[in-house]
């Protein structure tokens, strides 16, 4: 009876999507939350300061070399953080346009947590491929989707009613529109090499001929730039710029609203940072060391060798924060539409050439 | 006369935005090697942070306004009311003694205030009441950590602004306003 459960591919597809869906959100959430404090701790480090080094739960400092050393990391900080931004007050100014102002956080953080559904983090363990929906469209999915949570962000602005998230809103818009286009352009190219949509084909052909950041460094920095671009982050945090609109399109929210925003945005720099690696990195292969693997430690080496590629790629976002400034808004305009678009239309065109030329 | 500076043209490299990027990575890894060195400046100064280890003000600080005693323990405001009617936020009141109130406790002076409050959470530690007072009655000390439970708790009155700002060197009326005056240019600048 339960082999025949099993066997039944219906069955299996759900249990098995159902298990990957919370694994992976469950992993992608803990990440969040120490991405916020490996933030805070290396900017610390970068301004000559401490960082978090208080927190810890009443037994912990008990325990004796260990316990001070996880408080002096603040490795409990993420769960204090979490408590209080429950405990906060959900305070909702009276001027808001209510409806949109309560659905604009959960804008901005489905479109990050979808955009993680297609991508492939690991080969195959016991039989399963790893990732939660193997489309055909993979890479066209993810654009779809990732433009969606700009409204989110111009939600939050316009219905906060006030002018610093409005500013911030419409900031957020004209940013997306000049980056999503060279973005898309820049994998245009990848695509061309590879011939696949799948992102789990893109891996596999990455496994076989090598890394595409080396066929295609130009559209690796494209896609880098517009990736900062995309996600909001400094040097092109315009939408929230601190210093000049108090913190722009979430100006207005408290408590778990604007936790829901911050989780957001880091969720989208680890999507971005995953994006990245698939394309780019090879995904779960080393150069030389490709195929799928057949067992289950083979599986469980692929999925960790692209968590720690996504790592690296997610410290490189948080650095580039406290090594730049923020760019002005007509330089972020014209390095979108008169740098980018352009080089990457050439990639196109030149990538195309050369292939033509290397088939006939 | 307008000095007119010249701009030059960024070069093509300069341009790429490449050496802005390697100049912020440098700087950056070089204070992040720091720190990880144990080199930031609480670990320095002192052998631990600050809760536990009080913060060691610099010279010139300017922390709490407090009265101050003379040598032989008099008060030495006047109650000239200047430095009231100087503070930008309003923070001092002063209670004049009145026509027929308690002379003051030490000769050569009329009178001396008979309530002086300085309210901490307006304060802004500008130290304007220290430079206008003509007595060297007030100072700008170097209390960082001011904390009460509630806002009457924060004004401090003249007994508690007299028993913080402790004994000061004499009555040297204008003696120190004229040397501070000739030692605009050096700093820190003399507050005894
Ligand atoms: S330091 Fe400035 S604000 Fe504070 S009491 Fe003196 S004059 Fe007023
Ligand atoms: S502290 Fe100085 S300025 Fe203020 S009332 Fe007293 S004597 Fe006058």
């Amino acid at each position: 009876m339960l082999d025949q459960l099993i066997s039944d591919p219906t069955v299996r597809f759900v249990a098995f999507g159902t298990l990957k869906i919370l694994v992976v959100f469950g992993v992608l959430m803990t990440f969040v939350a120490y991405a916020v404090l490996v933030e805070r701790k290396l900017s610390a480090l970068i301004q000559d300061r401490v960082g978090p080094n208080r927190t810890a739960p009443p037994l912990v400092l008990k325990i004796p070399v260990l316990g001070k050393l996880l408080q002096g990391w603040g490795i409990f900080q993420p769960m204090a953080d979490g408590v209080k931004f429950f405990l906060k007050e959900d305070f909702t100014p009276d001027y808001v346009r209510k409806v949109y102002f309560w659905i604009a956080p959960a804008i901005t953080v489905i479109p990050a947590l979808l955009t993680i559904a297609v991508i492939p983090f690991g080969s195959r363990l016991g039989g399963e491929p790893m990732v939660i929906a193997d489309l055909n469209v993979g890479i066209l999915y993810t654009f779809g989707i990732v433009s969606l949570g700009v409204y989110g962000i111009v939600l939050a602005g316009w219905s906060s009613n006030s002018k610093y998230p409005f500013l911030g809103g419409i900031r957020s818009s004209a940013q997306m529109i000049s980056y999503e286009l060279a973005m898309g352009m820049s994998v245009v190219s990848v695509v061309l090499v590879t011939g696949d949509l799948n992102l789990g084909k893109i891996v596999e052909f990455q496994a076989a001929h090598g890394w595409l950041v080396f066929y295609q460094p130009l559209a690796f920095v494209i896609f880098l730039v517009s990736a900062f671009a995309e996600t909001n982050r400094l040097p092109f945090d315009l939408p929230e710029s601190e210093s000049e609109l108090v913190g722009g399109y979430h100006t207005e929210y408290s408590s778990m609203k604007f936790a829901l925003f911050f989780m957001g945005e880091y969720a989208n720099m680890i999507a971005s940072a995953a994006m990245m690696v698939t394309l780019f990195f090879g995904g779960w292969s080393l150069p030389f060391v490709g195929a799928p693997a057949g067992t289950w430690l083979g599986g469980l080496l692929h999925i960790g060798i692209f968590l720690a590629k996504m790592i690296v790629l997610v410290l490189v976002f948080i650095w580039v924060r406290w090594m730049l400034p923020r760019f002005r808004y007509d330089q972020l305009m014209d390095l979108g539409w008169r740098r980018f678009i352009p080089l990457a239309l050439a990639n196109i065109v030149v990538t195309a050439l050369v292939l033509a030329a290397l088939k006939s | 006369m307008t000095k007119v500076v010249d701009r030059k043209p960024l070069t093509f490299y300069e341009r790429t935005y490449l050496p802005t990027l390697l100049e912020g990575l440098k700087v950056t890894a070089r204070h992040f090697m720091r720190s990880v060195k144990g080199g930031n400046a609480a670990l320095q100064l002192g052998d631990g942070y600050y809760p536990e280890v009080p913060w060691q003000v610099a010279e010139g600080y300017r922390g709490a306004p407090y009265l101050v005693r003379d040598q032989d323990g008099n008060t030495k405001c006047v109650s000239c009311q200047l430095c009231e009617f100087v503070c930008p936020p309003k923070a001092i009141r002063i209670t004049p003694p009145g026509a027929d109130g308690v002379p003051a406790d030490r000769p050569n002076a009329e009178k001396m205030p008979r309530e002086f409050e300085i309210n901490m959470l307006r304060c802004i530690f500008c130290g304007l009441c220290q430079e206008v007072c003509p007595e060297e009655a007030i100072f700008l000390q170097k209390h960082y950590s001011l904390t009460g439970l509630t806002r009457e708790e924060m004004i401090y009155d003249k007994e508690r602004l007299l028993q913080l700002g402790g004994v000061h060197a004499g009555i040297q009326k204008w003696k120190h306003k004229l040397e501070e005056a000739r030692e605009q240019d050096t700093f820190p600048v003399k507050t005894d």
